[in-house]
């Protein structure tokens, strides 16, 4: 039977918090439950294995940061950076995250059910089978997927038009797809439209329902829809701004 | 598109002593970029690929060969230098951006050159330091303002403070980050061993740790920079210390990016980037928009190795470093490296390099000031580097504030790097800013890394000495003491800004 363990974290100090998670982890818990959190910070930060933690609350910065394994789920909104420099594992935010989210993630996936803020993705890089995935279900804001070396962004824009204004500034590998159209306008420099191709879709289906899955939402009017993929003009952005002395 | 201009002036004209040449071909071996070839038994000569790197020079074995720079002139002139002239014919034919390799090459005064250490006569007598120890040993990291104690039922006294982690080393030596990538795998494996041999501490730069450096990790130093290449959380568990790369001295200001012809398939492994990608530096970190964010990051390292390890930040020097390094100081990390604006690099901006930043002497002397001044010399441990070139330079950096030092350049030097500033090229002809595997073979890791232990030895046997002859038994007595530094030929106003006085006060 799977085992569980329930902390309150309320007035409590991130170390401590932390401390106490780490501490389950190695006691062999499946399953950890996190009341109160009111923006502790570092959550999941560093852990391995495959346990589950819940976050009832409001998550503080870098929630996940270097995690390599375990799955996040928070019941409310996580605060700046969460999956930054994350390896691999899950980060479900049921609602809205804050700036800079998946920052130079290398690995597993961040879903986001409500929007995010400026710089979502920035910087995030593949590297052999470790392809890292953020899904937002809302909106996203300006300097989407900027400096993006790999990995796949999508954002479904559930609750309305998308915000973001230069799109991809930078980008130089992955790719951005957003449901519906883009205007040219919004993309940065460095970066190019395509239409979504049917081996594109077929490759972002099963992320797709997944994320439905995780919401409870109705997957098959999201995999039919129409899409704009982002993706760099260029491998190497800054191969012409430079002479040798 | 052509140009009007024609080809430049030689930089460096080779010439061979035909009379001493026995035609041996080491020349033409050794040279990986193509200065000498073979006509049928002659050896033929291309000055313009000449780097001045050396190589075949110190491999001639009948001394026949001979370097000269600048064999061309240009009309004299103060003001058009051939520098500037040059510069305005590069970007004239193409319209972008000089890059150059190495650090600094503007002919500003040295301020270490121009300050004299003291040493003692009459009034006291010098330590002998063949007869009394001389302690060089340095901690770094975070003191405790104050100890503690708790008396046992027994009577016995133990110390109830908590301490944090701090570095031990047996000289306040270091060897600074240099990345898996700017330079070689043997490189690396030759200043980790050198590191482990005298009991210091070398970085990896932002390149991430090759396996084969994994036996030396407890002698790593593993650095978080903007591109946050090679960086997981076995990466951060694996070093002695973390560094949180904030600014480099060479380019303050900007990121950096390691063009895609070096991300070979073992950099790219280490760096987790696919091979033949470009790696790009952000010059910000995108998750420090403010000094608010910093001790977030600096938490988040903490936080992901349960504040078992020491975190460093290092910062470039810049016209406000006091308010910088105090805000740094108030993040949470335990040291500061302050990179003056002659620190070396792959490759920098030549505007940058040249002309952005302030002097390491003025960087680390106002840091440790202000740290005073605002009660925090005690948080955090001051690493000087930029352009450290000889023991004399370690003992005035440690009197103007500093615990310690990273050697860069000098420790290229080492291994055999002449300071030809092409490390861009990839050919680095000693085997050491290179990944091509034939050059890289040519640095002997086991040779190499006895060359840099010898320096780092004979460096520390002079400041031992420096140190006796100024009747300082321990560098916690050197650190700071300004009052045995005095100022030759500088002006007032910089004397004042060093808090040293005069040669003759």
């Amino acid at each position: 039977m799977a085992k569980q363990v329930t902390i309150d974290a309320k007035g409590m100090h991130y170390t401590p918090l932390n401390q106490q998670i780490r501490k389950a982890i190695e006691d062999g818990i499946d399953e950890i439950v996190v009341d109160n959190v009111l923006g502790q910070r570092f959550i999941g930060n560093g852990l391995r294995g495959n346990t589950i933690i819940r976050v009832n609350g409001v998550a503080g910065g870098d929630l996940a940061m270097f995690m390599s394994g375990p799955t996040v789920i928070v019941s409310g909104n996580a605060e700046h950076a969460p999956g930054n420099t994350m390896d691999s594992g899950k980060v479900v935010i049921h609602g809205s995250a804050g700036d800079a989210v998946a920052h130079s993630m290398r690995g597993g996936k961040v879903f986001v059910r409500g929007d995010i803020g400026y710089r979502g993705g920035i910087h995030m890089k593949q590297y052999e089978t470790q392809r890292p995935i953020l899904v937002v279900g809302g909106s996203a804001q300006t300097f989407l997927g900027e400096y993006m070396a790999g990995g796949l962004l999508l954002v479904l824009g559930l609750d309305g038009v998308m915000k973001a204004r230069e799109i991809g500034s930078g980008i130089h590998g992955g790719e951005i797809v957003i449901r519906g159209d883009v205007d040219e306008a919004c993309l940065a420099a460095g970066a190019k439209k395509l239409p979504l191709t049917d081996e594109d879709r077929a490759r972002i289906a099963p992320v797709i329902r997944e994320f439905a899955a995780d919401f409870g939402l109705d997957p098959e009017p999201l995999v039919n829809a129409d899409y704009t993929r982002i993706v760099p003009a260029s491998a190497r952005p800054f191969a012409g701004k430079y002479t040798w002395e | 598109m052509s140009s009007n201009l024609g080809s430049m002036p030689l930089r460096y004209r080779i010439s061979i002593d035909r009379e001493q040449c026995m035609e041996c071909g080491r020349c033409v071996e050794n040279c990986p970029y193509g200065v000498f070839r073979w006509d049928g038994e002659r050896i033929l000569i291309n000055s313009r690929k000449c780097t001045a790197c050396h190589r075949c020079i110190a491999y001639c074995p009948r001394d026949a060969i001979m370097l000269q720079e600048h064999p061309c002139d240009y009309r004299s002139h103060p003001v058009w230098t051939r520098g500037v002239r040059e510069s305005i014919y590069n970007q004239a034919r193409t319209g972008k951006i000089i890059l150059a390799g190495m650090g600094s090459v503007a002919n500003l005064p040295i301020i270490f050159d121009q300050l004299m250490l003291d040493a003692c006569q009459v009034t006291t007598p010098p330590t002998d330091p063949l007869r009394e120890p001389v302690e060089l040993r340095t901690y770094l990291g975070k003191k405790p303002s104050k100890l503690e104690f708790r008396q046992k039922p027994n009577g016995d006294v133990e110390l109830s403070t908590e301490l944090t982690p701090n570095l031990m080393l047996e000289t306040p030596i270091m060897l600074g980050h240099m990345s898996y990538g700017a330079i070689s795998l043997n490189a690396h494996v030759a200043m980790a061993r050198a590191a482990r041999e005298t009991g210091t501490y070398m970085g990896t730069g932002e390149g991430g740790l090759h396996p084969g450096l994994y036996p030396y990790q407890d002698r790593m130093i593993v650095q978080v920079a903007s591109g946050r290449f090679g960086v997981n959380v076995d990466y951060l568990e694996r070093g002695a210390a973390i560094e949180l790369k904030l600014g480099q001295g060479a380019k303050p200001g900007i990121g950096g990016h390691l063009t895609g012809e070096k991300v070979s398939a073992d950099v790219s492994r280490t760096r987790m980037i696919p091979q033949g990608s470009d790696a790009i530096s952000p010059a910000p970190h995108h998750d420090i928009y403010g000094i608010e964010d910093l001790p977030q990051l600096v938490n988040s390292v903490k936080e992901a190795t349960e504040r078992k390890k020491p975190v460093f930040a290092k910062i470039a020097a810049v016209n406000n470093n006091a308010e910088n390094v105090a805000a740094v100081a108030r993040s949470g990390v335990d040291a500061i490296a302050i990179d003056g604006f002659r620190g070396g690099t792959g490759a920098a901006p030549r505007v940058f390099r040249d002309h952005v930043g302030i002097p390491i002497e003025v960087a680390i002397s106002t840091a440790d000031q202000e740290l005073r001044n605002q009660g925090l010399r005690n948080e955090v441990s001051l690493i000087a580097c930029g352009s450290i070139r000889e023991s004399t330079d370690v003992v005035k950096a440690i009197a103007l504030g500093a615990d310690a030092v990273y050697i860069g350049t000098a420790a290229l030097a080492a291994m055999g790097c002449r300071v030809c500033g092409n490390c861009y090229q990839g050919l680095c002809s000693w085997g050491i800013a290179t990944q091509r595997p034939d050059l890289v073979a040519r640095l002997d890791p086991d040779v190499a890394s006895k060359q840099i232990a010898n320096l780092i030895h004979a460096w520390t046997l002079e400041i031992t000495e420096l140190m006796g002859a100024a009747g300082i038994n321990s560098i916690e007595s050197l650190r700071g003491n300004r009052d045995r530094l005095r100022g030759y030929m500088l002006d007032e106003g910089l004397l004042d800004i060093l808090d040293v006085k005069s040669v003759g006060a």
